[in-house]
C-alpha cells in the first residue's frame, strides 16, 4: 500500500513538474532597431479610466505605426499570474498594486528591464527615490512606475472654522486634540460627528498609508519583520490607542457600521459625518464631482516628529514585460512610452487623476495642477515620503500585522510588545515558506 | 476448449462491457479529481510560485500547519458554521416545505416566492442582505428602532457577523425546500393513516412515519451541506468587504476579509490569501489537502451512519 501511494506521488511529481514551464530567457535587441508586431497589453482599469488609456494608446500607435497593441482592460494580478505561469498571458501587464512587485521580480514573472534601461540610456533618476524602490526588488528592477497616488490629509474647513481653527493639526497630539473638539456627540453619549475616526480599516486609515507618520520601519535589509522592534509602531499604536479609548470602541464601531460606503457618494466626509480624514490625491475629484458644496482643504499627514512634517505615503500602478512576452522588444517600448514620455505621462496624470512620476512631468505646465492637488505634489517629492516595500510574500506583512491591529484597537490584545513579537515571527514564518 | 476457459472468457468480456459503460465517468474523475488531487499532495511538500518548476522542501508546509495562528481561527469560523448554517438550513427547508406542503390555495406561488432567494446569485444576494441589516440606515434596524428595540450591529459586530451569515444562508433555502417538498410527497399517506389509528400524536408521526421517510433527503442535505461550508467563500469575503465600508477597494482585495476582528474569516479565505496574495502556494496545497480529508472523511462517515443510500430500512 506504502509503496503504491509512494509510486502515485511520484507519478505525480513528474507529471506536475513537467507541467511548469520553462524559463524563456530572449535576447535585446541592438539600439535603434524599430520595434514592430503585435502587443498584448493588460491593465485593470476600466470605464472612464479604460478610456483614457485608450486614448493613449492611440498615440503609442501613431508614434509607432509599425506596432499593433492589443488592450485587454479589467484584468487582475491573480489572473495575470496564472496565466504567465502557464506560458500565456500578456506581453505588457499593468497592476495596481505595488505589492505584486517582490512577488513577480522573485519569482521572474516579470522580466528584469535592466539590459532595456542600460542600452536606451534611460535616466532613473528622473523617477523619485521612492519610487524607485517600489518598482524593484533586491536589486532587480522587474517593473517601472505607471502613475502614483500620494496618500495625505483632508479637512472640513467649515468645521475647522466654526472651532475657530486656522490651520490643519501638524503632530498626532494635535490631530487628537483637534480631533476631539470637532466631536459631537448625541445625549445618550454616542457620536453624532467625529472629529477623525481612528479606526485601523476605516477607509484609507491604515497601518500602510500612516507608517510615514513615524517614519515605522516594515522590512528588515534581509526581508524579515521589523515591525516588532520597531519602537515607532508601538508609538503610533499607543497614540491610537488612546484616541479610540476617548471616544469608545464600541462607540466607533456603531458610528462606523452607520456610515456609507468608501466608494460611493454616502462617503461620510462627503456628507459632514467626519470632520477630518486621511485619504489619496484622487479623493479630489470624488468630492468636486459627488460633494461640490463641501469646502475642504488638504494638507500633509500630521506626524509625531514635527520635522517629518511634510512627507506621507506613496504608493502606485506598476508595469513590466511578461516572462513569456512574444514580442519583448515592442513590449518594452509601450513601456518606455508609457513611462518616460513626459506628454504621455502628463496627459495620463490629467485624465485618470493621478500623481505622475518623473520630474519632468512634474514640473510640466501642462500638468494640471489646483491648491488641493498641489499638496499631493509636494508631498510626493517630500525626500522623507516613503511607501511600503516590496516583498516576496507580497502584503503579507501588512495584514498580519493589521490583524493585529484589529485586536488591538478592539482592546483584545493586551501585551503590545509580546503581540507585536508574534506578528514578526508569523511573518517571518511565511516569508520562509514562499522563499 | 474447457467449460471453465470459456467461462472465464465470458467474465472478462462482461467487466469489459461494463468497464466501457463506466469508462468516460472514470476518465472524468481520473483527470477531474485524481490527477488535481495528486499533484496537490506532491505540491505540499514543495516551494511553488506557479512560474518556476517547484523546489521540494520536504515537510516543511505541513510542519507550519501546527504553528499557522490563521488556520486555527479559520477552522475555527468554519467549524462554528458548519455547527450552526447546515442544521439551520435543513430545519429550516423542512419546515418551510411542511408549511407549503399544508396550504390548500396558491401553493405553486408559494413554493416560487420561498424559491427566489435561491435563485440570486451569491454576490448580489449578499449585497443586498448587508445592506438590508445595515445598521444605523438598513431598513430592518429602522424597523425594530419603531418598535423601540436596538438593533445589533449584525455584519459589524464581530458576535453578530457569523449569525447574520447564518440568516442569509436560511434566507435562501429554497434549494432545500424545493428538494424536501418532493421527499414530504413522497412518503406513503396510509403509513399516516395507520399511525393515526395507532394513536399516535403529531411529534411521533414525524418521528417515526416523516423522518424514515426523508432521511436519504436529509443525509443529501447534510452532506453537501457540509461539504459547501467547508468551502464557505464567496459569502463571507463579499460581506465583511461592504460591511467594513471599503466595497471595491484598491488597495487589496484580500485587506477586508475577516471583518470585523476575523470573525468571518473562514479555511477558504485563508487558503486563496495564502496562495494567491502570500505567495506560499505550497503551504496552500497543505490547506486544500486537509480539506479534501475532512470533507471526504466527513462524507463515508456520515454513509456509513446512515446507510440511507444503500437503501436499507432503520
Amino acid at each position: 500500500m506504502r509503496s503504491r501511494f509512494l509510486a502515485a506521488l511520484a507519478f505525480a511529481a513528474l507529471v506536475a513538474a513537467g507541467c511548469t514551464p520553462a524559463a524563456n530567457p530572449q535576447p535585446i535587441a541592438t539600439s535603434g532597431v524599430e520595434p514592430t508586431g503585435t502587443v498584448e497589453f493588460w491593465h485593470f482599469f476600466a470605464d472612464r479610466e479604460a478610456a483614457a488609456i485608450a486614448e493613449i494608446i492611440d498615440d503609442f500607435r501613431a508614434k509607432y505605426p509599425k506596432v499593433t497593441v492589443v488592450v485587454k482592460d479589467s484584468q487582475d494580478d491573480a489572473k495575470m499570474l496564472q496565466a504567465i505561469g502557464s506560458g500565456q498571458g500578456p506581453d505588457v501587464g499593468l497592476s495596481y498594486s505595488t505589492d505584486i512587485v517582490g512577488k513577480f521580480c522573485h519569482t521572474g514573472a516579470w522580466v528584469d528591464l535592466a539590459p532595456y534601461i542600460a542600452r536606451d540610456n534611460i535616466d532613473l533618476a528622473k523617477f523619485p527615490e521612492t519610487v524607485r524602490s517600489y518598482t524593484q526588488y533586491r536589486g532587480k528592477r522587474c517593473a517601472m512606475p505607471f502613475l502614483a497616488d500620494t496618500y495625505g490629509f483632508y479637512y472640513n474647513k467649515t468645521y475647522l472654522a466654526e472651532a475657530g481653527v486656522t490651520a490643519p493639526p501638524k503632530t498626532l497630539a494635535e490631530l487628537s486634540d483637534l480631533a476631539k473638539r470637532l466631536t459631537k456627540r448625541k445625549p445618550d453619549g454616542t457620536i453624532e460627528r467625529a472629529g477623525f475616526l481612528p479606526l485601523w480599516g476605516f477607509y484609507e486609515f491604515s497601518p500602510s498609508h500612516f507608517a510615514p507618520v513615524a517614519n515605522a520601519k516594515w522590512l528588515n535589509a534581509d526581508g524579515t519583520s521589523a515591525i516588532g522592534t520597531d519602537p515607532a509602531w508601538q508609538q503610533v499604536l499607543r497614540w491610537q490607542k488612546e484616541l479610540v479609548d476617548w471616544y469608545g470602541y464600541q462607540n466607533l464601531e456603531k458610528f462606523r457600521a452607520s456610515l456609507g460606503d468608501e466608494w460611493s457618494a454616502d462617503h461620510a466626509f462627503h456628507k459632514g459625518q467626519i470632520a477630518m480624514m486621511i485619504d489619496g490625491e484622487y479623493r479630489i475629484a470624488f468630492l468636486r464631482d459627488q460633494a461640490a458644496t463641501l469646502e475642504f482643504g488638504t494638507a500633509p499627514m500630521p506626524v509625531l516628529d514635527q520635522s517629518r512634517y511634510g512627507a506621507g505615503y506613496v504608493t502606485g500602478n506598476v508595469i513590466g514585460v511578461s516572462k513569456h512576452a512574444k514580442n519583448p522588444e515592442a513590449a518594452w517600448a509601450l513601456i518606455r512610452y508609457l513611462t518616460t514620455d513626459t506628454g504621455a505621462i502628463v496627459k495620463l496624470a490629467n485624465g485618470i487623476k493621478n500623481v505622475p512620476t518623473t520630474v519632468d512631468s512634474l514640473a510640466s505646465a501642462d500638468l494640471k495642477v489646483d491648491p488641493e492637488f498641489k499638496t499631493f505634489l509636494d508631498i510626493f517629492s517630500h525626500p522623507q515620503t516613503s511607501t511600503t516595500p516590496p516583498s516576496a510574500v507580497g502584503p503579507a506583512y501588512q495584514e498580519q500585522f493589521t490583524a493585529f491591529c484589529d485586536r488591538w484597537q478592539s482592546g483584545n490584545a493586551k501585551d503590545l510588545s509580546g503581540g507585536l513579537a508574534e506578528v514578526d515571527k508569523q511573518i517571518n514564518q511565511l516569508v520562509q515558506l514562499a522563499g | 476448449m474447457s467449460t471453465a476457459s470459456a467461462r472465464r472468457r465470458q467474465s472478462w468480456r462482461r467487466r469489459l462491457v461494463v468497464l466501457s459503460f463506466v469508462a468516460p465517468a472514470l476518465a472524468g474523475l481520473v483527470l477531474f479529481l485524481g490527477y488535481p488531487l495528486l499533484t496537490a499532495v506532491y505540491f505540499s511538500f514543495t516551494r511553488v510560485d506557479l512560474v518556476n518548476p517547484p523546489q521540494w522542501v520536504g515537510l516543511a508546509n505541513w510542519r507550519f500547519l501546527l504553528h499557522d495562528p490563521n488556520v486555527r481561527l479559520a477552522a475555527g469560523n468554519t467549524l462554528w458554521l458548519v455547527a450552526v448554517m447546515v442544521p439551520a438550513r435543513i430545519v429550516a427547508g423542512l419546515l418551510t416545505a411542511m408549511l407549503l406542503n399544508r396550504v390548500r390555495h396558491a401553493r405553486g406561488l408559494y413554493r416560487t416566492i420561498f424559491y427566489l432567494p435561491a435563485l440570486a446569485p451569491p454576490v448580489v444576494a449578499t449585497l443586498a442582505f448587508v445592506s438590508l441589516l445595515k445598521p444605523g440606515t438598513g431598513p430592518v434596524n429602522t424597523m425594530l428602532a419603531k418598535l423601540g428595540i436596538e438593533g445589533p450591529l449584525w455584519f459589524n459586530s464581530p458576535e453578530w457577523a457569523k449569525p447574520s451569515l447564518v440568516l442569509l444562508a436560511l434566507w435562501g433555502v429554497g434549494d432545500l425546500m424545493i428538494l424536501f417538498v418532493a421527499a414530504l410527497l413522497d412518503v406513503p399517506a396510509e403509513l399516516y393513516e395507520a399511525a393515526n389509528l395507532d394513536g399516535a400524536n403529531a411529534w411521533q408521526k414525524f418521528r417515526f412515519v416523516t423522518l424514515p421517510g426523508i432521511s436519504p433527503v436529509v443525509l443529501f442535505a447534510a452532506v453537501t451541506g457540509i461539504i459547501g461550508t467547508l468551502q464557505y467563500f464567496t459569502q463571507a469575503a463579499v460581506a465583511a468587504s461592504v460591511a467594513s465600508g471599503e466595497a471595491t477597494t484598491g488597495g487589496g482585495i484580500s485587506s477586508t476579509f475577516g471583518y470585523p476582528e476575523g470573525s468571518t474569516f473562514t479555511y477558504p479565505l485563508w487558503l486563496y490569501v495564502v496562495g494567491f496574495r502570500f505567495n506560499a502556494l505550497g503551504y496552500a496545497n497543505v490547506l486544500a489537502v486537509l480539506l479534501f480529508v475532512v470533507a471526504a472523511s466527513v462524507t463515508m462517515l456520515m454513509l456509513r451512519r446512515f446507510n440511507a443510500f444503500a437503501g436499507s430500512t432503520r
